[in-house]
């Protein structure tokens, strides 16, 4: 019939890249029993049936429920933030930069949290804004000014042609950074051993306030980072092939990095430098699932905020009433199960 | 209708002249390969055209100047096959050329079911849909030839820019591909222009050669008057021998001494 368009037979493209339902099932799962196992182990013991029952809204001891709502809970929303959050900004540094050691950290934004967070501990050492602990903003502000820093002299000196030249900037800033929160420790040694611990990190707990200073941006970097997944795709055949698609490689990068860059601060500003998350999660996820950001991503959220919650319950266990530094489990644990993935499966899949 | 016109393009990279005033246009639908020595700037007017370096002078492509267009819009018009395509570690062919739909997706668009439909159709044509679900890494030199050239038509441009088609590819993959591209080019009404190394091959497929040395455009023509044995021994410093072969082009055949 003359002007009637066949309806299209439905096509069915083999082969493109989809979320593996059991995988999401799974990361769901694993989220859901680290947080369980967050919630029940501390020094006071609380029964299962208590936080089912405080989770409900049914009545509790008061001293538990408080435990509950101002300890635990928090701390366990805390760490999965902070884990998901670094496993995404990780997977998403190593998609725009194209290079596998890639971590969050990578542009110095570790180096400028910790300038700013021993700058506040030192020199004005519990001192408040707006009700909360300076050190967090510190911390935030240094991060990224470390970034923008970094980024302003990639683009002075390169022009932003190629990744490696942002890079070669941020470890240059990195170093600057770095020498002069040295010098800082030093000079104030009082505080070495406070500004020590913050380094190796460790979840502020104050109720629900780190949560809520952290939430918009972390938030905020994984919807732009989510709704980025096919570019980052596009991303992994070379440079002049993606331009030649018509994608502007520096948009890209510079949307991602921005984005990465707010949802790293933030979380370094709640719980310090954490080492290897950003790394190991979604390397494990390409190793074991597939290499498509459209299954990086999600499940990096996923895993690493399961991992993170279960690294924090170990931390603050181990050498209970102390606590050790999440960055030290995160590496003792994250090491060797990386190790064992890399062995059991094929390596030239990194 | 898209043929591509140059007039006075000229390239440097870093202040070094790499292509310098050159001037011809193409035909819509015509097939112009590019031969010349090494560093004769073959792969650099390519990128000019694809609009990978800046460039002076003017490109038009169709109707329009390519200074005014965006970069999406210009991917729209032409499509680029590099000489060596990355390949990405565990990329499925569909994936890699589903990426050929870019030119057509907003910044943060997605691939909808027309763009699945143009992929399943061009995985179909190039005999490639048996792969689709394979990763490309795992291919033969030939197959990923061919993944390249479907993820370039994926972009449905007008205009194909191939640089080197034939390299690391054997004799029998270097005619599979090249007849393809051809019969591309009828069916689809493609413009086509080509870098190319071996000149037999050149001369074979292509209506016209534009012989470049250093930069600069020595001749332009049928393959007949351009694969002369004074001209290859003179800009190419080689001794070969041009022999006429029936029906079947010219062939050039390097000597011993």
């Amino acid at each position: 019939m003359l002007g009637v368009r066949p309806r299209p037979t439905p096509v069915v493209l083999q082969g493109l890249p989809r979320l593996p339902w059991a995988w999401g099932v799974a990361g769901l799962i694993a989220l859901v029993v680290s947080c369980c196992v967050g919630v029940l182990v501390g020094p006071v013991h609380i029964s299962i049936g208590t936080v089912a029952r405080a989770l409900l809204g049914l009545p509790v001891d008061q001293g538990q429920a408080n435990i509950l709502w101002s300890l635990r809970i928090p701390r366990v929303v805390l760490g999965a933030l902070v884990g998901g959050t670094l496993a995404i900004c990780g997977a998403a540094y190593q998609g725009v930069f194209r290079n596998a050691l890639a971590d969050p950290y990578l542009l110095g934004a570790a180096a400028g949290a910790n300038l700013g967070a021993t700058l506040a501990i030192a020199l004005a050492p519990g001192t408040s804004v707006l009700g909360v602990n300076l050190v967090p903003f510190a911390a935030f502000l240094g991060a990224g000014a470390a970034v923008a820093g970094a980024y302003a002299l990639g683009r002075t000196v390169t022009g932003l042609r190629t990744g490696t030249g942002l890079i070669l900037a941020g470890v240059a800033i990195a170093a600057f950074f770095n020498s002069i929160q040295m010098y800082v420790q030093q000079a104030q040694s009082g505080s070495i051993r406070q500004v020590y611990a913050w380094i190796l990190g460790r979840l502020v707990t104050a109720g629900w306030d780190g949560v809520l200073l952290i939430l918009p941006y972390v938030v905020l970097s994984a919807v732009v980072i989510f709704l980025h997944r096919r570019l980052l795709d596009a991303l992994m055949v070379g440079e002049d092939e993606v331009t030649s698609l018509g994608i502007s490689v520096r948009r890209v990068r510079l949307a991602v990095v921005i984005a990465a860059t707010l949802g790293t601060a933030a979380v370094v500003a709640v719980g310090g430098t954490i080492a290897f998350v950003g790394i190991i999660i979604p390397h494990t996820i390409r190793l074991l699932v597939g290499r498509s950001y459209r299954v990086v991503v999600p499940l990096s959220i996923l895993f690493g905020a399961a991992f993170l919650v279960l690294a924090d319950t170990a931390a603050r266990t181990i050498v209970s009433p102390a606590e050790l530094p999440i960055g030290v489990i995160t590496a003792f644990v994250g090491a060797p199960f990386f190790i064992a993935v890399m062995r059991s499966t094929r390596m030239a899949a990194l | 209708m898209s043929g591509v016109v140059l007039s006075g393009l000229s390239v440097a990279y870093d202040g070094d002249p790499v292509v310098t005033d050159l001037d011809f246009k193409v035909a819509s639908g015509e097939w112009v390969s590019l031969i010349g020595p090494n560093g004769a700037g073959k792969t650099t007017v390519l990128r000019a055209i694809a609009g990978l370096v800046p460039s002076g002078g003017d490109i038009h492509i169709g109707e329009e100047p390519a200074n005014r267009l965006g970069a999406r819009e210009i991917s729209r018009r032409v499509a680029m096959l590099v000489q060596e395509p990355h390949i990405p570690a565990g990329m499925t062919v569909a994936q890699y050329v589903l990426l050929g739909r870019s030119p057509h997706l907003g910044y943060l668009g997605k691939e909808g079911s027309h763009d699945r439909h143009v992929v399943a159709e061009i995985l179909r044509r190039l005999s490639l849909d048996s792969m689709a679900a394979r990763a490309i890494e795992n291919l033969s030199g030939g197959e990923r030839q061919r993944a390249a050239i479907a993820r370039a038509l994926a972009q449905q441009a007008p205009v194909l820019l191939i640089d080197e088609p034939t390299t690391s590819l054997d004799i029998g993959r270097q005619q599979e591909v090249l007849e393809l591209v051809d019969e591309l080019r009828a069916e689809q009404g493609l413009t086509v222009i080509a870098a190319m190394h071996d000149l037999t091959l050149a001369g074979q497929y292509s209506d016209r050669l534009a012989f470049l040395v250093r930069g600069r455009l020595v001749a332009i023509g049928p393959p007949a008057e351009i694969l002369t044995e004074p001209s290859i021994a003179e800009h190419y410093r080689a001794r070969v021998q041009v022999m006429p072969m029936n029906g079947s082009g010219t062939a050039v055949v390097p000597v011993r001494r």
